[in-house]
This record gives structure tokens, C-alpha cells and sequence, in this order.
């Protein structure tokens, strides 16, 4: 969800707004923000899920330490999305295992 | 070559550049972010402290402050860089986004790598929607997206009655503040604005499991005795779709583990800590730390470390007399000690003094 009319911040101006997929799914965005950010306000919380277990994974660190939120990214695996910005046009997967390079 | 290259472009690390830069040393500043300015642009609230250290600013006007500062004096940024290594002799070796890897060679040097959030391990931990208190404050304060509508923020330290403060003002429903410790860690003024918006804090009290499936839908908390064993029979399952975690932070250094630098377990600190002398230098000459990255504490301490650093190389450039510079240092050491009193400034001053008397 996108916080709007914050009490103390101004709203963010003069912002482009881009598409992005995840997962095949069309995902509005603002240029200049992580494709994490774009995620979390579209409600899509499992970036990927474990090698061993399949357990899911979402953002937990958010500044680019833990590396929970890795995706594939026009075609490049273990892309860190919390601090990648949104190109417009952006594929972005999930990956499920170890990531591969194929397309 | 640079004659002062400086890691990290938070509080700590921009202080030090504009208080060498002004005295007219070389500076080169580096920071992995596309803006300087570090931990103060995800802080919204009014800053605690004294007067003199913009106490009632917010964070994120100090921050644009800061950089107002560096852009009149002649500094070199480096933006959307990250130093993944610095060599014994001194070479800082780094890469921009979207470039290969260089390297600069510096005189000094000065790691304000900042600090980490602490985990906490629990039944489910690492499922989607269990996240870092400042992974939430950025993500609400800096990108304006709600990281969840119903929280549950564990850890009653400064950082977690903050967060669940600014997360309420955001929009989320906050479902409470659970604390191990049989009392708040916080200050009291963030800790009556929260039980005054009607937030309530339990204390004795931890997190047993994040249920939910794939992501967290519920969380199971528990009593725990003086000792922190959970008492059976008080779980309580509470509905919420985050768990923010706010169990501290400690320094990160990286750099400095890899420097293969003298470090001390300072738990007043954070956790290891490098050791430094009184100008924070380190145990290998001309690497200076400063900052959270040097014990954690807080945005006005790591402003004027920052300074002392800065006069210190100058200073050993000879841009500074050493009378000049001494008079400086005091008073900067002076301020440093004023921020250092209250129960909580005691403490850390306690851990500096352990730290810095290792080096003598
Ligand atoms: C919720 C919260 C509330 C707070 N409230 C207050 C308050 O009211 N008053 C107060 O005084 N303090 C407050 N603080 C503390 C304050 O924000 C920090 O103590 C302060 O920001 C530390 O400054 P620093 O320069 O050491 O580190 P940081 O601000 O963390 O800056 C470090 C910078 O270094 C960069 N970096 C790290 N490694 C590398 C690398 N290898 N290459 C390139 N760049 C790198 C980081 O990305 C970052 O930009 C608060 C903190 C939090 C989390
Ligand atoms: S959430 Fe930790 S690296 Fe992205």
C-alpha cells in the first residue's frame, strides 16, 4: 500500500510512473524507487524460495546485507531488488532454488 | 591519490569531510547510496539532544543540511560506490554501479561504515513479513509504502518505539511492543507518546513463532521469567501480517574485520568494536573509525567523532598547528562528553573509555 497525505512528510512530487512484471504480472512503479518497494505496495511478498527446503524468502534487511530478496532480473539471477531501482519495462522473476541464467 | 579517503556517507562520515575539507585537505567521499546522508533520511521525528546538536530537527533536515555543507566546500563524491576492500598498503578498492572495479590510493583513511540491525531467531524468523525495524522505516519513511497494515514490533529500545510510532503515523494498525526485559529500553518521552496514542508495550514478554503460510499472518508470544525462559501457558496468538524486529544494533565493519584490525567485545557498543585511540585512530596508522561503526550510539556523537577525525588530518597534514588543532579537539571533546552523560550516555561513555584505554 502506498502511503499517501503523510503528517509529516511532503508527498513526492514529479515522479514517473513505469510498469514493471513480476512474475508475468503487470506492477505499477515510480522511477527512482527499489523493485522491492514497487512489490510491497502491490502486495507481493515472496521474492523466492530456498534450495534445500523451498521455504520463502521476502525483504528482511531492506538496505542490500542479508540478500533474502534476490530475484532474477532481465535474465540475470540473485539480482538484490531492495536496492536495484525499477527500470521501466523491468522483467523481474522469482526465483525458486539456486538462481540460473537461462532466459 | 587522495589525501583522505573517507567510507561512508552517513553523519559521521560527512562531518569528517567538511571539517578536513574547510582546512583545505584533499577529501574523497564515498558512499554506496545515490545520496548522502546515511541513517538520517529514514528518520522523520524530531531529533533528541541538545541545541547545539539540532536537537527538535528532524532527522532528514539535518541530512539535507549536511550536504548543503559539503557542496559549498571542494569534496569529491563518490556516489553509488561501494569499497569492497582496502589494501595493507593503503589502497581503497571500490566499484560504481554500473562500472568496473578501481582503486584509489589514500593518505588516511576513515571508515564510517555505520551500523547493522541484530536478529533475532525464533519459529519462523525468516518467513516473508518478518523484517528489521529500519528495513520498515525505509521503506515507509524513504520509498512511502506501507511494509504492512497490522505490526507487531519487537524490542522496546529507542529504535522500536520509534518505528512503531511512525509506522501508526504512516497508517498501520500497530498490535503492540513486546520487550524480554522486565522494563522498557527506550526513553521515557517516546514511551508515553506511544501508550498515549494507545499502543501497548508488554514487557517479560518475547516472540515464540511467526505463523503463516507463505508469508506471516499471526504471531505467537509468550511470557518469559527474570531468567528470559518462556513461562508455558501464556501464549497468546495476535493477528498481524508483520513482525518488525528492534533488537539493536551493532557497528559494522566489515572492512575493518578484513584490515585484519585489533577489535574489543564493547556490549555497551553494540558488540565488537575496533580499537581506537583518543583521535579514533585504529590499531593500523592513518585508519580512523567514527560513527556507529565505532560503537554504536547516535546521529549528534557520530557528527562530532566525525569533526575530530577530520581536525585530526588535518592536523597531521599540517593544515592545522598542533595548537590549533588541540584547541579544536577539546572542544569538540567537550561537547562529545556532554552527550555522553544520562543514564544512557553513561553507559556508552563507560564502553569508549574501555576501548580507547586498550590503546594507550
Ligand atoms: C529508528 C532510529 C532512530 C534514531 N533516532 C536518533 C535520534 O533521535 N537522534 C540521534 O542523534 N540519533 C538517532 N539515531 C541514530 C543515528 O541515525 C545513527 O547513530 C547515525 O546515523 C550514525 O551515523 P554514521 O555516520 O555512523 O552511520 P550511517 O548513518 O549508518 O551511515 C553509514 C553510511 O555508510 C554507507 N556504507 C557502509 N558500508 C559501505 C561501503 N562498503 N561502501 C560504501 N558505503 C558504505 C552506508 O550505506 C551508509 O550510507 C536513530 C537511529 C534509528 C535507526
Ligand atoms: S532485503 Fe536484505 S538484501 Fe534485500
Amino acid at each position: 500500500m502506498r502511503i499517501k497525505n503523510h503528517p509529516i512528510l511532503e508527498d513526492l512530487k514529479n515522479r514517473k510512473k513505469v510498469y514493471i512484471t513480476v512474475d508475468g504480472r503487470k506492477v505499477e512503479a515510480y522511477e527512482g524507487e527499489p523493485i522491492a518497494a514497487a512489490m510491497c505496495a502491490a502486495g507481493i511478498r515472496v521474492h523466492r524460495t530456498t534450495p534445500r527446503h523451498n521455504e520463502p524468502r521476502g525483504i528482511f534487511c531492506n538496505r542490500g546485507r542479508c540478500t533474502d530478496c534476490i530475484m532474477k532480473v532481465d535474465g540475470k539471477p540473485n539480482i538484490r531488488t531492495c536496492v536495484t531501482l525499477v527500470k521501466n519495462g523491468m522483467k523481474v522473476e522469482s526465483i525458486r532454488g539456486m538462481g540460473d541464467w537461462s532466459e | 591519490m587522495s589525501d583522505f579517503v573517507i567510507i561512508g556517507a552517513g553523519p559521521a562520515g560527512i562531518s569528517a569531510a567538511n571539517e578536513s575539507a574547510r582546512y583545505g585537505v584533499k577529501v574523497t567521499l564515498i558512499d554506496e547510496n545515490n545520496l548522502p546522508g546515511g541513517q538520517l533520511f529514514t528518520q522523520t521525528h524530531k531529533f533528541f539532544g541538545s541545541r547545539e546538536h539540532r536537537a527538535g530537527v528532524r532527522g532528514f533536515q539535518i541530512g539535507y543540511d549536511l550536504i548543503e555543507e559539503i557542496n559549498k566546500l571542494n569534496v569529491d563524491v563518490l556516489l553509488d560506490t561501494i569499497v569492497y576492500g582496502i589494501s595493507a598498503d593503503m589502497e581503497v578498492k571500490y566499484v560504481t554501479e554500473g562500472s568496473s572495479a578501481k582503486s584509489i590510493t589514500a593518505g588516511n583513511i576513515l571508515i564510517s561504515t555505520g551500523a547493522l540491525e541484530k536478529p533475532v531467531v525464533f519459529k519462523g524468523w525468516t518467513k516473508p513479513g518478518v523484517m528489521g525495524a529500519g528495513a520498515a522505516q525505509t521503506m515507509m519513511n524513504v520509498h512511502r509504502v506501507l511494509p504492512g497494515r497490522k505490526v507487531l514490533m519487537v524490542g522496546s529500545g529507542n529504535v522500536g518505539l520509534i518505528v512503531a510510532y511512525q509506522l501508526k503515523q504512516a497508517g498501520a494498525d500497530v498490535v503492540g511492543i513486546i520487550e524480554a526485559m522486565p522494563s522498557i529500553g527506550g526513553y521515557k518521552v517516546h514511551a508515553s507518546k506511544i501508550r498515549r496514542i494507545g499502543i501497548p508495550i508488554l514487557t517479560s514478554c518475547t516472540i515464540k513463532e511467526a505463523k503463516g503460510s507463505p508469508q506471516v499472518s499471526s504471531a505467537v508470544i509468550v511470557g518469559v521469567d527474570k531468567n528470559l525462559r518462556e513461562i508455558s501457558g501464556t501464549e497468546d496468538e495476535i493477528k498481524c501480517d508483520l513482525v518488525c524486529i528492534a533488537a539493536g544494533l551493532k557497528p559494522f565493519d566489515e572492512l575493518c574485520w578484513l584490515l585484519n584490525l585489533e577489535f574489543k567485545y564493547i556490549n555497551e557498543l553494540g558488540g565488537f568494536v575496533p580499537v581506537h585511540n583518543d583521535d579514533l585512530e585504529t590499531s593500523m596508522k592513518n585508519i580512523y573509525i567514527a560513527g556507529d561503526a565505532a560503537g554504536v550510539e547516535e546521529a549528534s556523537t557520530a557528527m562530532e567523532e566525525g569533526r575530530l577525525v577530520g581536525v585530526a588530518v588535518a592536523q597531521k597534514l599540517e593544515y592545522l598547528s598542533d595548537r590549533q588543532a588541540e584547541k579544536l579537539k577539546g572542544k569538540i571533546n567537550d561537547r562529545l562528553k556532554y552527550l555522553r552523560l544520562g543514564s544512557f550516555g553513561k553507559k556508552r561513555a563507560e564502553g569508549k573509555k574501555k576501548l580507547t584505554s586498550i590503546s594507550k
